[in-house]
């Protein structure tokens, strides 16, 4: 028996590929929006409900149809202390376009983490997770760590470690602005 | 799931440390078979470290090219670690430019290098399959199998894992033609060309798919025309050879 010409079986192999592609296609439905919340890029960010320092009560929910940053820190943390003036820094330049930060407070003593706010004179929202809930279901298992939300509510990259650079603030929240709610 | 190793103070990325581990460890490999297909052991270090370089220098100056807004307000962040300041198409065209100069230079023969490099290739590919494991990315479609995992919430494809066996695998089947004579390119190109085939096949199973084109997976129509490319390039090559033997 001749074996089989290979020009033949290698169109084969591309046909069936061509097959294959063909027939797992996505369906309409394989949205983002299915995805169940998540601390992932491309999943909706989990619900965070916490209280500032003065006892408001902010909702990451209520933020929808703005860009957000969520900053998991802690006082004892040196890089997320080196962070902070950048993150300020690209807070006072963006709030206007619609960016909201979110500093969570995690495993921290409050009297430390209020000395250090109050000496380095941040003015975006800082949450206090007293109890670690959130940053369970974030899984941050590394300080800081920083999640960086669409305005639909998607978290688009995750920045585990740190200090991050201004660049790098600048240039994912310039992308996250610029598209349509 | 485990991103981070914890060592003292310091957090490694278990991911980076994976890719980097699997570089080291192929290129060992490699460096053992090199001298059969007629290319110096010695030069496939630097060549490989060359192609790095410019591949990380060349996505990270495409990615601030891109924005270049945030990087004149900071221009120091050039020299920033964070790994999501690179663009990997601009890093593909440097790193692809510097071998090509490099190999000119050296006067490297081109497919006995490629060919010296598909071990360190193969073993690469699972490293990237336990890369995308430690960090829970390219993570499967939901589906309830007995074997499928729990991950972001789901019941899902542990596509991770398909990923790891499917390189080991290719790993596995080249491993015999590392040590055989075979004609220039024909390692390379048949080791592209099974990769190509097993991502076009496993690409089905992944639940975070770019889809274009009504629904086709971005990655299976890349994987197909890179298929394509293998097979066309081999049987081109296979028929020139016959042709020149032919005339003799």
């Amino acid at each position: 028996m001749q074996p089989i010409p290979r020009r033949i079986l290698f169109a084969f192999i591309l046909l069936l590929g061509l097959a294959w592609t063909t027939s797992s296609r996505l369906g309409p439905e394989a949205a983002a929006s299915g995805q169940p919340a998540a601390p992932q890029t491309g999943f909706p960010a989990p619900e965070i409900i916490l209280e500032t320092l003065d006892g408001e009560s902010i909702s990451l929910a209520d933020l929808q149809g703005q860009a957000v940053i969520v900053n998991f820190w802690a006082s004892w943390c040196p890089p997320c202390r080196a962070e902070m003036p950048a993150i300020q820094r690209v807070y006072d330049d963006y709030r206007a376009g619609g960016l909201v930060v979110l500093a969570v407070n995690t495993s921290d003593n409050l009297a430390d983490a209020q000395a250090f706010l109050s000496a380095n004179g941040l003015t975006f929202p800082v949450l206090f997770d007293h109890d670690g809930a959130v940053g369970v279901r974030y899984r941050v298992s590394v300080l800081p760590t920083t999640f960086f939300i669409d305005k639909r509510g998607i978290i688009r990259s995750v920045v585990i470690g740190g200090p991050l650079s201004e660049a790098s603030l600048r240039a994912r929240i310039a992308d996250l602005l610029e598209e349509a709610p | 799931m485990f991103p981070v190793l914890q060592v003292g103070p310091l957090a490694l990325r278990t991911p980076v440390l994976f890719l980097l581990a699997g570089v080291f460890l192929g290129l060992s490999l490699a460096e053992r078979h090199a001298a059969r297909r007629g290319v110096d052991p010695a030069r496939l270090y630097p060549l490989v470290l060359v192609v790095l370089l410019a591949g990380v220098l060349g996505a990270r100056l495409s990615y601030a090219a891109g924005q270049a807004a945030a990087f004149r307000s900071a221009p120091l962040s050039l020299l920033s670690l964070d790994s999501g300041l690179l663009d990997p198409w601009g890093g593909l065209a440097a790193g692809l430019l510097a071998a090509l100069v490099y190999g000119q230079r050296k006067r490297l023969p081109f497919w006995s290098t490629l060919d010296a490099l598909t071990p360190a290739l193969a073993v690469s590919a699972i490293a990237v399959g336990l890369a995308h494991l430690a960090a829970g990315s390219a993570f499967g479609a939901p589906v309830s199998l007995p074997w499928s995992v729990l991950l972001w919430g789901v019941r899902r494809h542990p596509s991770q894992v398909y990923e790891i066996l499917s390189a080991l695998a290719i790993l596995g089947l080249l491993w015999p033609r590392f040590r055989r004579e075979a004609r220039p390119g024909e390692l390379f190109l048949l080791f592209i060309a099974i990769s190509a085939g097993a991502r076009l096949f496993l690409e089905t199973f992944r639940g975070d798919s770019l889809p274009v084109f009504g629904g086709m997976r971005l990655a299976q129509i890349v994987a197909w025309l890179v298929l394509a490319a293998a097979l066309w390039v081999f049987e081109a090559r296979r028929g020139t050879a016959d042709k020149a033997a032919g005339a003799e």
